[in-house]
């Protein structure tokens, strides 16, 4: 981390050539919410439409990865795999990255980088224009979804279109996402039937809440976009730096549509979902589609490479995009949450989405793998940037690793985010002034018994009932819910020395 | 290691442990100069200011990197899951090499008490008496740190008068994590919500693990809704013999641990 | 826009040294299972298939000779009401059914149909180039011979697929090993599908809602 690598260029955060690692600039795409994890998690539990639909749907999607995953008596030797690759490719990035340009356009597609949210989007805006066309579609892409690429192409009077599913009935319902494969996880039948009603033309006023008949009036209402639109906007799941393939993997059809029909293609990836080489894909495309639908493999994976012709677009751009990326490879630790694959596996068995959902992370990237890899990307700013406080929206359970098919050590990113946070205050805060304290009282015995006298304050305040049911703020965040036992007679330090350890069986019973 | 919790709020759980090492024919010393192993500071993200606790941790238990005892135990999975698996990090990050490799050689030899008892001492049944309904809550870091997996069941098991129920969804954290229940204290009320379902669904009497924090949460919200179901830590139970079961033994329902009341008497 | 390459680059490299790890970077180990354990084109890597597949809810047929082939592209044609298909042009001729009061169309990659076009049939009948059992999916790859372009396969609303036994291994590693990827790949496991709505699972989006394999040989 920062503190030991002396020779470590500084982390910059403005967007000024300096050649240096960068933060994703502030301001720019939707990496931060606008209020601090706790407040909004405030709102959510007291949704309670919220945690049913969650509960049940995560519930469902982990019991179908576990009975995949089991299936695989290789799976340890994946994971193990799908981590060592992407060690790998942290560690050759810029050379991977030009190898996979010269690629892309040894086979007629233009390769374009973008250092930011702002720029990638301008460039996706400008090749757009240049095509003619005031519309695109596009496949559900986490790279575009963080940039803010469809308000940013409205802005220039291009309509993007959703055309996954759950996408489509976020943007029906001016929404935004919740989670990184099922965007509208959040929704539920009944509530999506009413966004469709209200938002789709020529819907059947009958529709029913009945999820086939739902994706049906999605297939009418996409078809005559797909058959006729010019250009497409994907993201892509991998891109192989020795060939020059990218590929996406989807369920609908609807990334073939978008891959397949238009003119133009273009594709906005993180400069880090490389592998090196064809054979790299064996190991993920087993790991993805176990881990994040839950399936053996999911129903289309396409895989295209640069221009083919008479056979889908021809014409094909391909965005690079950084947008922080180098600063998080510049942290050796770190740089671990730049092997995610986005499949979700993480956010599915975390206690605390489960409970609160990913609007609560205010950033696009949410759950367990969001709450490193946000701040990671935007940097910390300080004690109230919201991104501060989303690595302390973890229990460290631990679930998230155990998950995670290419074994990113979440809970430890997450205590090494924490220190950033606190390394973060400008000035001490009240936290920071208690933890320091705690910390000389808890380093010399001396001190520590001392310290303990206090408690016989805390049998004073629980008296006569054995519990302390109420404490000052902040340590009323845990009585709220939750009595404090009254601290014991005597401590363990104290009866050793009293007794040695012998005499357990008088003690108590007097 | 006494550690810091149960040392000064649940030293039930150190002197249970005592207790049954003892009870199993071992020599157990308590160094008397140990505080904390430093893992609040840790998961808080005070890594600089954990560097001191870490040192005074290595300082105190150094004696077994050098054979002078056995083994160092806790009961506590996640200050030993602290001590085996941050200790090295905290001392590299500050650029202490030295003391990494000396907390990696204490670490080598800490272990949590179903560890100990199963992998290190190779007994199962400790010749414990304990006649009530229980039902065990895996603690996270036991679980998924120190993959002590189902050792503490199998003492469980060897328990004898004992019931033991499963416990459903059991894997699923209870919300403790540390300074998580405060700074984050409604999203862990709701994740404890769903864990004392659970626990009351089994009918048990007692919920137990090898955690007194977890226990302190799980216990604390059982006692403030008057449940009656208490927690009680892993060691007291292996600790109980028949000998040791009397009516006051049988404990208070307030939920939130064994002996408060005949603690105060 | 170079200016964004060579700044891009530069930070990154400068990130690539400083974020090194210490240990340098372990060789991947590749202990997972590289080949699979049954036979190539063996009977139970075939039964294998067919299991998976069906668990996608796709229909599957076998055939043991060419004539046995044309019969059940027949049949599934038949049964999904699928009147007018359009085939590749160098689709096995031997495969194809008879006529009838169907009505085939040829696509030659000199002539392609417009997407209109395409849209107005009610079914694709193609070949494949390789199959996993394991995963029970089929890959085509465009161009390949019986194969054709990738909005064939797509528009129509129905597709039926011929899976040559020769060509059906166990595992992905296997597959990929076969596959060419400089020509666009598809990889089909069974019909379109969504989980979007409660994580149920609806068969049939936007790709083909009926998916039919006839496996032979």
């Amino acid at each position: 981390m920062s503190t030991t690598h002396l020779g470590m260029p500084a982390v910059r955060d403005d967007s000024h050539d300096t050649g240096l690692p960068t933060y994703s600039p502030a301001g720019q795409g939707n990496l931060r919410g606008a209020t601090s994890f706790p407040k909004a998690a405030h709102e959510k539990l007291l949704d309670t439409q919220l945690r049913r639909n969650l509960g049940k749907a995560t519930g469902i999607i982990r019991g179908k990865r576990a009975g995949v995953v089991a299936e695989l008596d290789d799976w340890e030797e994946l994971r193990l795999a799908g981590s060592a690759i992407k060690a790998d490719v942290m560690a050759r990035l810029p050379e991977l990255l030009e190898q996979l340009e010269e690629n892309v356009t040894a086979r007629g597609g233009h390769v374009h980088w973008a250092r930011d949210a702002a720029e990638a989007n301008r460039i996706v805006a400008d090749l757009v224009r240049a095509t003619g066309a005031d519309e695109v579609v596009k496949v559900k892409s986490m790279a575009t979804q963080e940039t803010g690429l469809n308000e940013a192409l409205a802005e220039q009077g291009i309509a993007a279109w959703e055309t996954d599913l759950a996408e489509l009935i976020v943007q029906l319902g001016h929404d935004a996402p919740s989670h990184i494969l099922v965007p509208a996880i959040h929704r539920n039948r009944s509530e999506i039937r009413e966004i469709f009603l209200r938002e789709m033309p020529n819907v059947d006023p009958a529709l029913a809440d009945d999820p086939r008949e739902l994706a049906m009036a999605a297939r009418a209402h996409l078809r005559r976009k797909f058959l006729t639109a010019k250009v497409a906007v994907s993201g892509a799941n991998f891109a192989v730096a020795d060939t020059g393939t990218l590929s996406v993997v989807e369920s609908e059809g609807n990334g073939r549509m978008c891959l397949t029909l238009p003119d133009t293609l273009i594709t906005l990836m993180g400069v880090e979902k490389l592998v090196p080489t064809w054979s790299d894909l064996e190991v993920f495309l087993q790991l993805l589609p176990r881990s994040s639908t839950g399936e053996r493999m999911n129903p289309y994976t396409s895989t295209w490479t640069g221009v083919t012709p008479g056979d889908g677009p021809q014409e094909f751009h391909l965005v690079l995009l950084d947008n922080g990326r180098s600063a998080v490879l510049a942290d050796e630790d770190g740089r671990a949450a730049l092997h995610c694959i986005r499949c979700s596996a993480c956010l599915n068995v975390c206690p605390v989405y489960e409970r609160v959902g990913g609007h609560a992370y205010g950033s696009v990237y949410p759950g367990p793998i969001g709450a490193v890899l946000s701040p990671m990307l935007t940097g910390i700013s300080g004690p109230d940037d919201p991104n501060a406080s989303l690595p302390y929206a973890s229990s460290l359970c631990g679930a998230c690793f155990d998950a995670c098919p290419v074994r990113i050590d979440i809970p430890n990113l997450l205590v090494q985010q924490r220190a950033a946070s606190v390394e973060s205050h400008p000035r001490p805060t009240a936290q920071d002034l208690a933890l320091r304290a705690a910390a000389v009282a808890m380093s010399s015995p001396g001190r520590f018994a001392a310290a303990e006298k206090g408690l016989a304050l805390g049998r004073l305040v629980a008296g006569r009932k054995g519990r302390i049911s109420s404490l000052p703020w902040p340590l009323s965040h845990w009585t709220d819910s939750r009595d404090v036992p009254a601290p014991p007679a005597e401590t363990a330090r104290q009866w050793w020395a009293r007794t040695g350890g012998n005499d357990d069986e008088q003690e108590g019973r007097a | 290691m006494a550690t810091c919790l149960g040392d000064a709020m649940f030293p039930q759980a150190v002197k249970g442990t005592v207790k049954l090492l003892r009870r199993l024919g071992h020599e157990v010393v308590f160094p008397e100069g140990q505080t904390c192993c430093g893992q609040m500071h840790v998961n808080t993200g005070y890594l600089r200011e954990a560097v001191p606790l870490v040192r005074h941790h290595v300082d105190v238990f150094e004696p077994v990197a050098h054979g002078e005892w056995d083994a160092v135990v806790a009961p506590s999975g996640s200050c030993t899951g602290c001590v085996r698996h941050q200790h090295a990090m905290v001392a590299r990050r500050a650029g202490d090499e030295a003391l990494a490799e000396r907390a990696e050689a204490v670490a080598g030899r800490t272990y949590e008490l179903s560890e100990l008892l199963v992998d290190v001492l190779g007994v199962t049944d400790v010749g414990a008496y304990y006649p009530h309904r229980v039902t065990y809550h895996p603690t996270c870091h036991s679980l998924r740190m120190l993959r002590v997996a189902d050792k503490p069941l199998q003492l469980l098991r060897a328990v004898r008068g004992l019931e033991l129920v499963e416990l459903p969804d059991a894997e699923v954290c209870c919300g403790f994590g540390g300074t998580f229940a405060v700074k984050n204290g409604e999203t862990s009320t709701a994740m404890l919500a769903d864990k004392m379902r659970n626990v009351l669904g089994t009918r048990a009497e007692v919920c137990t693990a090898g955690d007194s924090s977890c226990l302190m949460h799980i216990g604390g919200g059982l006692g403030r809704l008057r449940t009656g179901v208490r927690t009680v830590h892993l060691a007291e139970i292996l600790a109980s013999t028949e000998a040791s079961q009397t009516p006051a033994a049988a404990g208070s329902a307030g939920g939130v641990r064994d002996e408060p009341a005949e603690a105060q008497r | 826009m170079s200016g964004a390459r060579e700044e891009v680059l530069a930070r990154l490299r400068a990130a690539r040294d400083a974020g090194a790890p210490r240990g340098g970077v372990p060789p991947v180990p590749r202990d997972y299972h590289r080949s699979g354990s049954l036979e190539p084109g063996g009977r139970e890597v075939l039964d294998l298939l067919v299991e998976r597949v069906e668990d996608y809810r796709a229909r599957v047929l076998c055939a043991g000779t060419d004539d046995e082939v044309a019969a059940a592209v027949a049949r599934c044609l038949d049964e999904a009401g699928s009147r007018r298909f359009v085939v590749p042009a160098d689709l096995e001729q031997g495969w194809r059914p008879r006529i009838g009061d169907r009505e085939l169309v040829e696509e030659h990659p000199s002539a392609p149909l417009t997407v209109p076009e395409l849209d107005a049939l009610d079914a694709v009948v193609t070949g494949s180039s390789v199959a996993i059992a394991l995963t029970g999916t089929i890959v085509l790859a465009g161009g390949a011979p019986g194969q054709g372009r990738r909005a064939l396969t797509l528009v129509p609303d129905h597709h039926v697929c011929v899976v040559r036994a020769a060509d059906v291994v166990e595992t992905v590693p296997e597959a990929l090993a076969r596959l060419d990827p400089s020509v666009p790949l598809t990889f089909i496991s069974g019909p379109s599908a969504t989980s979007d709505i409660e994580l149920d699972r609806v068969e049939g989006v936007h790709g083909p809602r009926r998916l039919d394999v006839v496996v032979v040989g």
